[in-house]
């Protein structure tokens, strides 16, 4: 029975959140390690040394910037991450039981939309704007197939309260028989956190696009971003897809635990795997293929509780 | 505490109401049409606090004023599309015929 | 029972929307929209409507980003570097508005309101679906349809290529004559 935490837990959030982020950003570079051929001593930690040292780097200032919106933006896209992590239970407690969690949390990714096109917009450089308009394009293609995976998930809780969609996967988990909604969510993961095979508005053709005018903490501000929303997306899959902490012989905040870091590493290793998508490629796609396939899941997700009576 | 609420949502109606009358832009006369839905979004949940609310009825209200403005915002950004690329701008005075 | 939540979103909501016929970046308007948005939605949430307040949040941030998009695209001056006044009819709008809203403030203030009547129901989200998929089905159904037109009147205004464009005289050109290739060659 998951419990709700008293309101200090709220502040608990980003510190569990940036640990889990400082795992998924050593195992990236242990992969690059790996891929490069080097040893790895005290690499794991390197990435986190970027810290400080883009902490005391100089801000890069443009011609003619707004720095209301510019600030505001860079700022929203971790708030963002970690907001929408407030509903993610761990084991048996939850920062915030709300009702609506899933629609919550997907309300607080879309701030990403927002927080990413003022990002673009603020320096008033070419490429910064490019890289922010490419991300609002593929926003729009993701949107609409990670609405209708989330539905499916709670369609099959019969709740759209996280906690309950976790406590409904005694039998069976819902990666089991809902996966085409499990494989749109992971590649929705991606495309919010704009890593991997959707890397395309920061991408390299852009010289990094909204992340081309970025130095010191502005640009530490935007990556740490990047990497709390893929670790909060992962967060989620857990109780929606996964189970939550059950398991048979650790206590449940440890399954939670283990299953966040399993996911973190399936999508760090699938983004070194991956190669990058253009836009052009997986809009459509995403449009006319995948919208009906996330409609069909949720067709089947609801004529299985409505023949069963609940899950299978 | 109804009042209160209702004097809200007239504030955001009059504002709204503001920008529709004097913005010479279609896109700032949405706008100022959003507003004005904002408003009235906040008066029906007031209303369904603090007089009905057992009602269910009551919260389909709400979600037939979001969808009018869904509606209203994608069918003005299409309008404003052709009309821009009729007349290369986007002013409402010079929308007010029909013909090229 | 003034509560501190109403005195923090309200005059925000205000002044925010007010704000957003006093900038003269257009980008800058259309965030204070948003803000606007943003704290009518959480004044939902506060009023107990929990899914409503949170779907209007997740809405409007979308539908404020795509109008940022557009107003960039179609407005003359977005990033308000040259102060210009699009306004016309000043005085008189601020008039009309300034009393809409002294006739609808009396009127507030003079209504005997009716008192509360009932309680809310333990779940109002599951409420609100009950409601919309047996008594109100009526309703579903006409917002379907007011959709599925604007979806189809959208496209309908605001492509400017038909069939034929696209597939050449005969209807039998593949891959059809885009400005960008999709991904499914559709």
């Amino acid at each position: 029975m998951v419990t709700s935490a008293p309101l200090w837990s709220v502040l608990v959030v980003p510190v569990l959140l940036a640990a889990f982020t400082a795992v998924a950003v050593a195992a990236d570079a242990l992969l690059a390690a790996r891929a490069d051929g080097r040893r790895l001593s005290m690499g794991v930690v390197a990435p986190l040394a970027e810290v400080p040292r883009l902490l005391a780097a100089q801000r890069r200032t443009t011609l003619a910037p707004d720095p209301l919106l510019w600030r505001l933006g860079l700022a929203t896209v971790p708030v963002a991450g970690v907001l929408s992590a407030v509903v993610i239970p761990f084991g048996q407690v939850t920062a915030s039981r709300m009702s609506v969690g899933v629609v919550w949390f997907n309300a607080m990714e879309v701030l990403t939309w927002a927080g990413l096109w003022m990002a673009g917009w603020g320096p008033n450089s070419v490429l910064s704007l490019v890289g922010g308009y490419r991300f609002v394009a593929q926003g729009l293609a993701y949107e609409l197939p990670l609405m209708f995976a989330l539905i499916s998930a709670a369609a099959g809780a019969q709740s759209l309260d996280v906690a309950g969609i976790a406590s409904a996967q005694g039998r069976l988990w819902f990666v089991v028989w809902m996966p085409a909604a499990f494989a749109i969510y992971l590649a929705s993961v991606y495309a919010f956190s704009f890593l991997g095979p959707f890397g395309y508005p920061a991408g390299r053709d852009l010289a990094g696009g909204m992340l081309a005018e970025l130095s010191g903490p502005d640009r530490l501000v935007l990556q740490a971003g990047r990497w709390l929303l893929l670790t909060a997306g992962a967060g989620m899959a857990v109780p929606l897809f996964l189970g939550g902490g059950a398991g048979p012989l650790l206590p449940a905040w440890a399954w939670s635990a283990v299953k966040t870091v399993a996911v973190v590493f399936l999508l760090v290793w699938g983004r070194r795997r991956l190669p990058v998508l253009r836009a052009d490629r997986y809009a459509e796609l995403a449009w006319v293929v995948l919208i009906p396939l996330a409609i069909a899941q949720a067709l089947a997700v609801a004529l299985v509780v409505l023949t069963t009576g609940g899950t299978p | 505490m109804l009042q209160l609420f209702l004097l809200l949502a007239s504030a955001l109606f009059a504002i709204g109401l503001y920008g529709v009358l004097s913005q010479q832009s279609i896109v700032m006369i949405m706008m100022g049409l959003e507003l004005m839905l904002n408003g009235v979004t906040v008066a029906a949940g007031a209303f369904w606090h603090y007089v009905a609310p057992a009602s269910a009825p009551g919260q389909v209200i709400l979600v037939v004023v979001v969808v009018a403005m869904a509606v209203e915002m994608a069918i003005g950004f299409a309008v404003v599309t052709a009309i821009f690329r009729a007349r290369d701008v986007d002013m409402a005075d010079m929308a007010a015929d029909l013909k090229r | 029972m003034t509560s501190a939540v109403f005195w923090v979103l309200a005059p925000l909501a205000v002044v925010s929307g007010f704000g957003v016929f006093r900038f003269n970046s257009m980008a800058r308007a259309t965030f204070a929209l948003l803000i606007s948005f943003l704290a009518s939605g959480g004044l939902l949430i506060w009023l107990g409507l929990a899914y409503l307040g949170t779907v209007v949040i997740l809405m409007m941030v979308m539908e404020m980003v795509i109008m940022a998009v557009f107003m960039i695209a179609y407005m003359m001056n977005p990033a308000g570097l040259m102060p210009m006044s699009m306004l016309h009819n000043r005085r008189g709008s601020l008039a009309i508005s300034v009393a809409a809203f002294a006739l609808l403030a009396v009127g507030i203030l003079v209504t005997p309101w009716p008192h509360r009547a009932g309680a809310p129901p333990r779940d109002a989200t599951f409420a609100l679906g009950e409601a919309l998929m047996g008594p109100q089905m009526l309703t579903m159904i006409t917002l379907g349809f007011a959709l599925f037109a604007t979806m189809v009147g959208a496209v309908v205004l605001a492509t400017h290529r038909g069939r034929y464009d696209r597939f050449g005289d005969d209807l039998k050109r593949r891959p059809p004559a885009d400005p960008a290739r999709g991904g499914v060659g559709q």
